[in-house]
This record gives structure tokens, C-alpha cells and sequence, in this order.
């Protein structure tokens, strides 16, 4: 079956038979995962197209809820208790979990107010602190220096580069405990790209990381743990450094050789 | 409170007045719906159909002259109109694509397609009443024609657009000639979507009553003449519901019930002519 | 040969729009001058319509155009949004294929009916609760909101839907609730989209006729209250046109189409060319 390393670290989310199916699907998309994240890590999730990897993904805060008629079963813990529940305080939830997208995703305003969306959505209202927090925030994601003269300009105006870190900017804000990158670097150019793996590295001190990626390499670059799925299975979890070397599953290791995309 | 649990509240609040105004919209679609199910199936009778228009008090009055003068009417618009906007979208769509003129002409055809009807009215009056001495016919369709070829065009420049690129490629690779290559493989791909058009254009002119009032005019008797005053259906509306007599409000509830069936029936057509040919792609 | 034939074809069919558009303006124009020379800048600021003796000066026509249509505005818009948002982002699946379905199908009843109904049921409504005989600028505003609501609705609508999800998402990511969303996001976003829809919709007010003919009152005077009988431009030619009997008249009736015409087009071309360079309908 899977191998599936234990994690000796604490765990930020523990995933336990988690199977996922869209709605008017005859099949699950996702059949019985079983996996651990560490926690102050980057945990990497690789397969070829289809395989599952972004939906394991969203299903961390819950955005298929957005769309009515998927189900789920199975158990996804975050902080003692199972954020599948009915029950679960979504909008709570998002302020724990952050998401940074595919495409860079700022919003349509200044800088300044981008960076302090989610933090005026829980209500902070005093005029220094916002301030204190977005300097720290766009420090933290590298982009502070480039911007800090025009906080008040439309964030539209910035590369694509510099709109996503203002995008990972946003999300460490609110000073989350996990963020989960969607393929981030796919919509930008290699330079770019560099900066913001930096920045997954560094972050990690402070956050959990899961990153969802179709470049390998990427993986292997930024990761500490990394997880192959294939049809909707998590093939293999393991330190990202044996993954690639020593793979324990044959369809790992053929996916890692490029036998398959 | 929080500001979360205030913004949840305000999110509540906000979400069921939108949800309010919708079900407000739909509530006046069905009062009239309703007001003119509910009094033109009272006001229906064979007489209707058989019977020609009459004064007021007449015993045996019905709509034949404004049905049948309605159909003249459209049916002749739609010989003026369909054509001139299919070939013209033709144009916009294959010749003359992203050119500057392609975008005028689409960006005024636009604009048209928005301004007021009744000053089609006026301008036929001008052009083919007045050098005729009288309202005709032919005056009414020209303007329900000029009306509805900017749907038209639209539509068919939009449909043609759709054809893969590649389908066309393919004709020419053959060594098809342009207007072959239109003819047999652009409009094939594309048919479903510009009788779609077509009949939602009709549907559209169909319902017009401001461009006819004085080109066509109207007449409470029936004719196939079309140099003369010809019968419409929505200007007999107009002019039976605003009159003061029973029998004639009567009859224009029935001329309002039947014209909106054949309008909504052709909206209904042409959507599931676009539905179905979506589906089997 | 065929080729070269069915290509000029078309393309005198396509300038064939311009040609007529443009004939338009000039026949109008043409048939103004008679009252355009006679009047003057009085045609459009005298309110003064009398043809016993032949003097025209269309104020009340314009004034009752230009009111009607922003009363209409000011009861549409707030609902249009409305219906708008709930159609864009409340309505799931079958209830959303519904009540689009339906909002289309209200399109595309003939005004004459709108008329119709407004004048059998809507007018007495109005004459129970204000007094007065029912009809004027209140109720003809009114019947032409309702008219105008589905279109206004759909065109918002689409403006709203070319918002990205992924953006829609990113708010959503951040603790949003669909208000927060749709108020910061959407609306932004989709900013030039709807306004120009709005002033599309407006552009079509202006040059609504059959709704409004029924219950406006059809009196040539500027409106003393709300609820007074009064006028706008497209009622006059569809009451007058046929009873015109001089040609200072019918000189001054063309004047009247003419700023119709102009005033639409303007607007409408405002819209278009401002607002609506994104949202295409029916795409």
C-alpha cells in the first residue's frame, strides 16, 4: 500500500481517511488520504494532472465549501479538533488556514489596503497598528523596500512578481498558523519565482507550509517533506531528500524519471 | 458584538434583500403574466380568428385583420431584414474582422440596437409616408426591417466568430474558394446559432408598436394590400385598450395575451435550439 | 468571380448600417430646420406647446423625459443590483437557471403590454393611495422602472460575472463573508461594467414609448406635482404625429425626434465606449 513515514515532529493538520467527491462525480476524487503535516515545515504535494493534489489542497479551508454539493468524508484535525465538522467557524477557520493562489490575486485597491484586508475584516480599526503590522508583513515578504513609497497606490500597478509576495504578504497579515500555497510560481517568470521560494523557506519558521507544485525540482528546492498522489491516492509520503533519492514506491520513483507527466 | 459577528449579521442582512428584490421582480413578472393569461383566455373566442375588425358594439368582431396583418407585416420585415444582417455580419465575422471600419460598424450597430424604436418610426415617415402621401405597408416593415437588422447582424458576427479557426483552414486547404468555404462549412457550424438569432430578432420586432404607429398605421379592416394602412396587432392593442368601449378592451387582451404567447414561444424556440445544439457538441 | 460578388455583398450590406444611420440624422435634421429657424433655442426651453396657433416650444416634452426617466432610475437600480447580486452569487444551479430564465423572459415582453397593464392595474393603485386621477409622471415612472428592470438586471449581472473566481476566492481565503466579497471584490472589479450597464439601461429609458403612452397622461404641460398628467418626448410623436396638420408642426415633431435621437445615442454611446469595454453580452 502507501508509505507513509511517521512524522516524528508535531503536527500541524493531521489528515486520517479523508475521501473527497465533487459534486455529480460517480467516483471520489479523493480516496481515503491518510496524512500527517509537520508542523514549522514545508510539506510538498507532487503527482501529475489530476491526481488529486489541489483538491487535497483546498480542502484545508474548506473553500469546495463554496461551491454547494460536494461531499466528504473522513477527518482533517487542526488544533484538537476536526475542521470537517458541520459545525466549523469558516470564516475563523480561513484566518488560521491562508491561501495564496495560482494566479497573483490582488485585490482591486491600494497596497496598503490589500495588505490590511483580512485584518479589518476581524476588526482592527486603530490607525498604528494596521500600519505597524502591513510594514512587518511586506518586510516579511520581501516586498516592504520596493513599495513603502507608494503604499496608496493600486496594487495593479506592481509586476506579477511583486503581486503575489504582496499576495503572501495579505495572507501572513493575520498571522496565521498554516498557509497553503496552490502552485504559486506557476503564472511567473523565473526570477520571480526564485524570490517567492525564498520566502516559502523562510517563512516556514513561523508558519506550517503545504505547497501544491507541478515542478519537481521546485519541490525538491523548497521542501522538507513531500508527498507523491496519483488517482486520487497519496502515493508515498517521506523526507523530501529520500523521495527523490530513494523512492519506496515503483510509481513513484517512474513519476520522479519523467515516465510519466 | 464583533466585528465578525457584526459583518455575519450585515452578510444576513444584505444576502435577503438581494434575495428580496429578486423575488419582488418575479412577483411583477407574474402579476402580469397572470393579468394577461387570466383576461385573454376570457376574451378568447373562434370570432377571434374568424372574424374581422369592427366598431365598437358589434356583436361579431374578432382580430383577423390585425393577426394576419401582424404576420404580413413581420414576416415581410424579416425578408428585409434577416438577410441584409446576415450578410453583413457575414462581413464583420470574415472579411472585414478586426478593421477599423469592422469596429465602427459594429459599434454603431450596437448603438442602435438600443435607441429608441420610435424614431425609426419617424424617420420612414419621412422617407416612404410622406413621398407616398399615405401610410402602407411597406412603410411598417422597412421600419421593423432597419430595426432588426442590428440583432441580427450581431448575432451572426457573434455565431460566425465561434467557428474554430481551424474548420476553415481546412476548407481552404482543399482549395474551396471563400464564399464556398462560408457557404459550407462557416454557416453549417454556425447554423443553430443564427436562427437562434433570427428568431429572437423576430421575437424582438415582433412586439414593436411605436415604430408602426405611423408608417403602417393600423385599420379596423382586413387587407392584404400593401400599399395601404395595414392592420398590426400591437398597434390594435394600443388602440383598444386605450379606448373606452368594453368590447374593444376585451379584444385587446386577447390581441395581448396571443401576441405575447407567439413573442414568448419564440424567445422559448430559440433558446432550445441554442441549448440543444450546445448539447450535442 | 462568385467570390468578388459575395464579398462586395456583404460588404455593402455592412455599410449599409452606417448609410442608414447616418441618413437618419440628416433626414431628421433636415425636417427640423423649419422649427429649429422659426424657434430657435425657445424650441427646447419654452414650455409652451400650442398647435391652434402654431408656436412649439417642447420644454414640458423634455422636461417630462428627462424626470420620468431618472424617477425610473432611482426606483430600478437599487432593485436591479439587487436582483443582480442574487442572480450572480446567492442563486445556486436550478434556481439560478430559473430565475434568469424568467428575468430574460421578462425582457422580452412587448412594452405595449407593460402599457397595458400599468394602465388596467397599476393606475388604480396609485389613484387609491395619492387621489388624483391615477395617471402621470409617478406612475408612468414607475411602469417604466419595471420595464426596464430585466435588462438592467441581466447586463449588471454579466458585469458582476467577469469578476475572476480565483480573486472572489482569495477574499473568501482571507475570512470573508459573500457581503464582504461582493462589496469589496466585486463591485470594484466589475466597477466600469456596471455603471455602464446602468447607463446603458438609462440610455434605453430615454426612448421607451408604449409603456409609458399608457399612463402619463399625455398633457403638453411641465408636471406641478408628481402625480400630475404631463408628457415626455416619445409620447408626443406617438400621440401627435398622426394629428399633425401644418408643417411648422410636423417640422417641430421632428425637432422632438431629433433630440431624442440625440439624446440616447449620446448616452448610450457613453456607456459603450466609457464603461463597457469589457463586458460583451451574450459571451
Amino acid at each position: 500500500m502507501a508509505s507513509i513515514i511517521d512524522i516524528q515532529d508535531e503536527c500541524a493538520l493531521h489528515v486520517r481517511d479523508f475521501e473527497f467527491t465533487y459534486k455529480g462525480a460517480s467516483a471520489p476524487s479523493l480516496k481515503k488520504i491518510t496524512m500527517p503535516i509537520a508542523k514549522h515545515a514545508v510539506t510538498a504535494l507532487i503527482g501529475p494532472s489530476g491526481c488529486g493534489k489541489t483538491t487535497l489542497l483546498r480542502s484545508f479551508n474548506r473553500m469546495h465549501d463554496l461551491y454547494p454539493g460536494n461531499t466528504y468524508a473522513g477527518e482533517i484535525e487542526f488544533e484538537g479538533r476536526n475542521i470537517l465538522a458541520p459545525k466549523e467557524d469558516l470564516i475563523h477557520l480561513r484566518t488560521k488556514i491562508g491561501m495564496i493562489f495560482q494566479k497573483p490575486t490582488a485585490f482591486p485597491m491600494s497596497i496598503f489596503d490589500n495588505v490590511a484586508y483580512g485584518m479589518r475584516l476581524q476588526g482592527i480599526k486603530n490607525k498604528s497598528e494596521l500600519e505597524g503590522r502591513v510594514e512587518k508583513a511586506l518586510q516579511d515578504a520581501a516586498l516592504w523596500k520596493e513599495v513603502k513609497d507608494r503604499l496608496k497606490h493600486d496594487a495593479n500597478g506592481l509586476s506579477g512578481g511583486q503581486q503575489q509576495r504582496l499576495c503572501i504578504a495579505r495572507a501572513i497579515a493575520v498571522e496565521p498558523e498554516v498557509l497553503l500555497f496552490d502552485e504559486p510560481t506557476s503564472a511567473l517568470d523565473p526570477i520571480s519565482t526564485q524570490g517567492i521560494e525564498k520566502l516559502v523557506i523562510e517563512l516556514k519558521e513561523r508558519v506550517s507550509i503545504i505547497i501544491v507544485t507541478h515542478n519537481m525540482q521546485q519541490a525538491a528546492r523548497v521542501s522538507d517533506y513531500t508527498g507523491f498522489m496519483y488517482l486520487g491516492e497519496l502515493v508515498e509520503l517521506g523526507h523530501t531528500e529520500e523521495l527523490f533519492v530513494t523512492p519506496k514506491e515503483k510509481l513513484t520513483q517512474e513519476y520522479i524519471t519523467g515516465k510519466f507527466g | 458584538m464583533t466585528a465578525t459577528q457584526k459583518r455575519i449579521v450585515i452578510n444576513r442582512i444584505a444576502l435577503t434583500l438581494s434575495s428580496l428584490s429578486a423575488v419582488v421582480a418575479l412577483g411583477f413578472l407574474f402579476w402580469i403574466l397572470y393579468v394577461l393569461v387570466s383576461n385573454g383566455i376570457n376574451a378568447l373566442n373562434w370570432n377571434i380568428f374568424t372574424m374581422e375588425g369592427a366598431p365598437p358594439g358589434y356583436e361579431d368582431s374578432g382580430l383577423k385583420h390585425a393577426l394576419v396583418g401582424q404576420l404580413i407585416l413581420v414576416g415581410l420585415a424579416t425578408l428585409i431584414g434577416v438577410p441584409l444582417g446576415i450578410m453583413a455580419g457575414t462581413y464583420l465575422s470574415e472579411y472585414g474582422k478586426n478593421s477599423r471600419l469592422a469596429h465602427a460598424i459594429r459599434d454603431i450597430s450596437d448603438i442602435m440596437m438600443s435607441a429608441p424604436s420610435i424614431v425609426i418610426g419617424a424617420f420612414v415617415y419621412a422617407v416612404v409616408v410622406m413621398p407616398m402621401g399615405h401610410f402602407s405597408a411597406w412603410a411598417g416593415a422597412i421600419a421593423l426591417g432597419i430595426i432588426m437588422i442590428p440583432i441580427i447582424l450581431r448575432t451572426t458576427d457573434d455565431m460566425l466568430q465561434l467557428v474554430p479557426g481551424t474548420l476553415r483552414e481546412a476548407a481552404f486547404a482543399l482549395g474551396a474558394p471563400k464564399y464556398k468555404v462560408i457557404m459550407d462549412v462557416v454557416y453549417r457550424g454556425a447554423k443553430a446559432g443564427i436562427l437562434t438569432g433570427v428568431l429572437l430578432g423576430i421575437a424582438r420586432v415582433g412586439g414593436e408598436t411605436a415604430p408602426l404607429l405611423f408608417t403602417s398605421f393600423n385599420d379596423n379592416f382586413f387587407t392584404t394590400d400593401l400599399n395601404e394602412a395595414m392592420p398590426s396587432l400591437t398597434v390594435t392593442i394600443f388602440n383598444y385598450a386605450i379606448s373606452p368601449y368594453e368590447d374593444w378592451q376585451q379584444l385587446g387582451w386577447a390581441a395581448a395575451f396571443i401576441l405575447s404567447m407567439f413573442i414568448l414561444g419564440l424567445n422559448i424556440l430559440g433558446r432550445l435550439i441554442l441549448f440543444y445544439g450546445k448539447k450535442r457538441k | 468571380m462568385l467570390d468578388k460578388i459575395f464579398h462586395n455583398m456583404t460588404r455593402f450590406s455592412a455599410l449599409l448600417i452606417l448609410f442608414i444611420v447616418a441618413w437618419i440624422f440628416v433626414v431628421l435634421f433636415d425636417h427640423s430646420t423649419e422649427a429649429m429657424q422659426a424657434f430657435g433655442f425657445d424650441f427646447i426651453a419654452k414650455d409652451e406647446w400650442a398647435p391652434n396657433v402654431d408656436k412649439f416650444g417642447a420644454y414640458a416634452a423634455i422636461f417630462g423625459s428627462v424626470v420620468s426617466t431618472f424617477l425610473a432610475m432611482l426606483i430600478a437600480i437599487p432593485v436591479a443590483i439587487g436582483v443582480a447580486i442574487f442572480l450572480s452569487e446567492i442563486a445556486h444551479d436550478k434556481i439560478k437557471g430559473f430565475f434568469g430564465v424568467s428575468v430574460e423572459l421578462l425582457a422580452a415582453i412587448p412594452s405595449v403590454i407593460y402599457g397595458m397593464w400599468g394602465l388596467f392595474y397599476f393606475v388604480p393603485i396609485i389613484r387609491d393611495l395619492f387621489g388624483g386621477m391615477g395617471i402621470g409622471l409617478l406612475s408612468a415612472a414607475i411602469v417604466l422602472s419595471i420595464m426596464i428592470l430585466p435588462f438592467m438586471a441581466a447586463v449588471t449581472r454579466d458585469a458582476m460575472n467577469t469578476t475572476p473566481d480565483i480573486l472572489k476566492e482569495s477574499a473568501y481565503a482571507l475570512g470573508g463573508t459573500q457581503w464582504d466579497v461582493i462589496k469589496d471584490i466585486i463591485i470594484p472589479y466589475a466597477k466600469a461594467g456596471i455603471i455602464g450597464s446602468l447607463i446603458l439601461a438609462l440610455g434605453r429609458a430615454i426612448g421607451e414609448t408604449m409603456a409609458v403612452t399608457f399612463v402619463m397622461g399625455n398633457v403638453h404641460h411641465t408636471p406641478t406635482s408628481i402625480l400630475s398628467p404631463t408628457t415626455s418626448i416619445p409620447v408626443t410623436l406617438a400621440n401627435e404625429f398622426t394629428e399633425a396638420d401644418s408643417s411648422l408642426y410636423f417640422s417641430s415633431l421632428f425637432g422632438l425626434a431629433l433630440t431624442l435621437l440625440v439624446m440616447s445615442f449620446v448616452v448610450i454611446a457613453v456607456a459603450k465606449f466609457y464603461f463597457l469595454r469589457k463586458v460583451r453580452k451574450g459571451q
